[in-house]
């Protein structure tokens, strides 16, 4: 049989590795695949290749597809988004002597008192500033999030830039910025160098935050729907084997592969197994759902959570809210072709494409086409709940200045 | 007119420097250290810069160019947008290019055309540089199964190289594909 070349196209971090292991562990062959992985070392170099035609789908910011439908920054291309690639895994890392202000160092904290005292530093001159990855990213939002409900407004009172990933580590260590929100292995590479304290993960900041997912232009997914299905197949089995703590050592070696993360397997074997290291010196702590990338139909791509990133987008002011631009986002996230794609391997599909995010605070079973599915609790710290049938009530009851 | 080439390829940088001289394209300037980038280019108030698709700064970059749009000094991407052959020629050389809004198409035209050429010439030198080196893996890799095949079967070098081609020409591979799975297997098992 020959297989059907597809590239996609991924930045090398821990969560890129459903696609690298559909590749790896065969499942893309299995499809009739030929999955070709195309490494780009910036966001905007992804995005360009997936809107050039040169690769046919990505591992992407969630935000970002949101923001490149909608024409943000650069002219609007619609993509869609049928999987999503992993929740959470993110981390709020700090200067040293700050972290030491606000936190145990090397023991996770309550991200609340912690924000807390943040808000009290931060109001002392000089401001502070953090790096994030990109301006449409989860990273820059869920700082954002926290910072707000800590009651710290992340427009005024703190300067908010954009590091690459890799350079986190030195803008940390050069004063560049006082604190930075990454993916790993970047959070652990400034712990380890002794550069920074890792005083929260985005998994305390929202236990189920949306993350990265697999982006792909509208109508190329339009055009070649068997072709999609399959891939998204290949993905959902790479996640069953993510999950399998027996293959762990083996995915670490993998993903530290010069042509994939070109990193340490020992620190992607700790972000992968939900260990995390606050401070150098301190042992691995384990932090439930640190990174979420299977379980509960983490894949699913719930439409609320579309809509909860354009209220967390029109919150820092990168957009103002229309109905219009309201229901093109919601579009982006596509539950319908997830579905269409897995009801051959009967696994337990969701039966609504929304929810009450931040509305379930003990496990909660949901209806489903096939099967059983129980979803954990998905709080945020503040306790908010987000309703997307009520953004204005919920834009409302923020008090931004 | 004003051009910045931003690179982290101090190679690559230098040809098309020295390509958009030659044409008389204007004040280049060169910016290879990613220290203080936004800042230094935004100094050199470039009409025009020039940056590999691999250089891991776009973003940092780009987030400052859309804030110095704010600051009423815009900034198109990819020249045209409605270039679309335009577009696809760079990304496939790998280049990209951020312009000054309200520079005329035919101004950008030139240089982006040169940018390309010279980055696919040097990706052509570099493609050439990596077969060489393949090449030479290749050697060393046929010159392991050799030596394997010469110990393990007591036979002479003209022999174990006869053997390499018999059983590339039976399986219909390449002689460095077969040696390849010598040596691999020989890793895998050790000495059975």
């Amino acid at each position: 049989m020959s297989l059907t070349p597809l590239r996609i196209g991924f930045l090398p971090l821990v969560d890129a590795a459903l696609p690298i292991l559909a590749r790896e562990f065969g499942f893309a062959e299995a499809e009739g695949l030929d999955l070709r992985l195309v490494r780009d070392m910036s966001w905007a170099t992804v995005g360009d290749r997936l809107l050039y035609g040169h690769s046919d789908a990505a591992h992407l910011i969630a935000p970002l597809a949101i923001a490149t439908t909608l024409g943000l920054g650069r002219p609007a291309t619609a993509l869609s988004v049928p999987f999503v690639l992993g929740l959470n895994g993110n981390a709020i890392t700090l200067r040293p002597d700050l972290a030491a202000r606000v936190t145990t160092p090397g023991l996770p904290g309550d991200v609340t008192a912690i924000g807390r005292r943040l808000a009290d530093l931060a109001r002392a001159a000089p401001k502070l500033r953090f790096g994030v990855v990109h301006r449409f990213s989860s990273h820059d939002y869920m700082l954002r999030y926290w910072l707000l409900g800590s009651g710290i407004d992340p427009t005024r009172e703190v300067d908010i830039v954009t590091v690459s990933p890799p350079f986190a580590a030195d803008a940390l260590a050069s004063g560049e910025v006082d604190g930075i929100c990454v993916g790993e292995p970047w959070n652990s590479v400034a712990v380890d160098r002794g550069v920074g304290v890792i005083v929260a993960v985005t998994s305390q900041i929202w236990r189920r935050g949306v993350e990265k997912v697999l982006a792909m232009r509208s109508d190329r997914l339009a055009a070649e729907p068997d072709m999609v299905a399959r891939l998204i197949r290949a993905l959902y089995r790479a996640g069953v084997a993510f999950v399998d703590p027996g293959q762990r050592d083996m995915i670490a070696a993998i993903l530290a592969r010069g042509e994939y993360l070109d990193g340490s397997a020992d620190l992607i074997a700790r972000a992968i197994s939900d260990r995390i290291r606050f401070a150098r010196g301190a042992e691995p702590i384990h932090v439930p759902d640190f990174m979420f990338q299977h379980r509960e139909a983490a894949n699913f791509p719930w439409v609320s959570q579309a809509a909860w990133l354009y209220a967390q987008m029109s919150l820092a002011g990168h957009l103002t809210p229309d109905p219009a631009t309201y229901a093109a986002a919601q579009r982006v996230f596509r539950p319908d072709i997830y579905r269409a794609a897995l009801r051959p391997l009967g696994v337990p599909l969701p039966g609504a494409n929304s929810k009450l995010e931040g509305g379930i605070t003990r496990p909660l079973a949901v209806g489903t086409a096939l099967g059983r599915l129980i979803l954990g609790p998905d709080a945020f710290f503040d306790a908010r709940s987000f309703d997307p049938d009520r953004l204005d009530d919920y834009l409302g009851g923020f008090v931004t200045g | 007119m004003r051009i910045a080439v931003v690179d982290e390829s101090a190679a690559r940088a230098a040809i098309i420097d020295e390509g958009l001289r030659e044409a008389g394209l204007g004040d280049i300037r060169v910016f290879a250290d990613r220290h203080g980038l936004a800042g230094r280019i935004e100094a050199f108030a470039p009409d025009v810069i020039l940056i590999s698709l691999a250089n891991p700064h776009r973003d940092e970059l780009e987030e400052s160019f859309a804030l110095s749009r704010a600051m009423a000094r815009p900034v198109a991407m990819f020249v045209d947008q409605s270039d679309v052959a335009g577009i696809e020629a760079s990304v496939d050389a790998g280049v990209s290019a951020y312009v000054v809004d309200g520079l005329r198409r035919e101004r950008i035209r030139p240089i982006l055309e040169l940018a390309i050429r010279r980055f696919r010439a040097f990706s052509r030198l570099r493609a050439e540089l990596d077969e060489a080196r393949s090449a030479l893996a290749e050697r060393n890799t046929l010159d392991a199964a050799k030596h394997l095949l010469m110990t393990r079967r007591g036979i002479d070098e003209p022999a174990a190289y006869a053997a390499l081609r018999k059983a590339a020409m039976d399986s219909g591979r390449r002689i460095a594909d077969v040696a390849d799975a010598i040596v691999t297997a020989d890793r895998l098992m050790g000495t059975l």
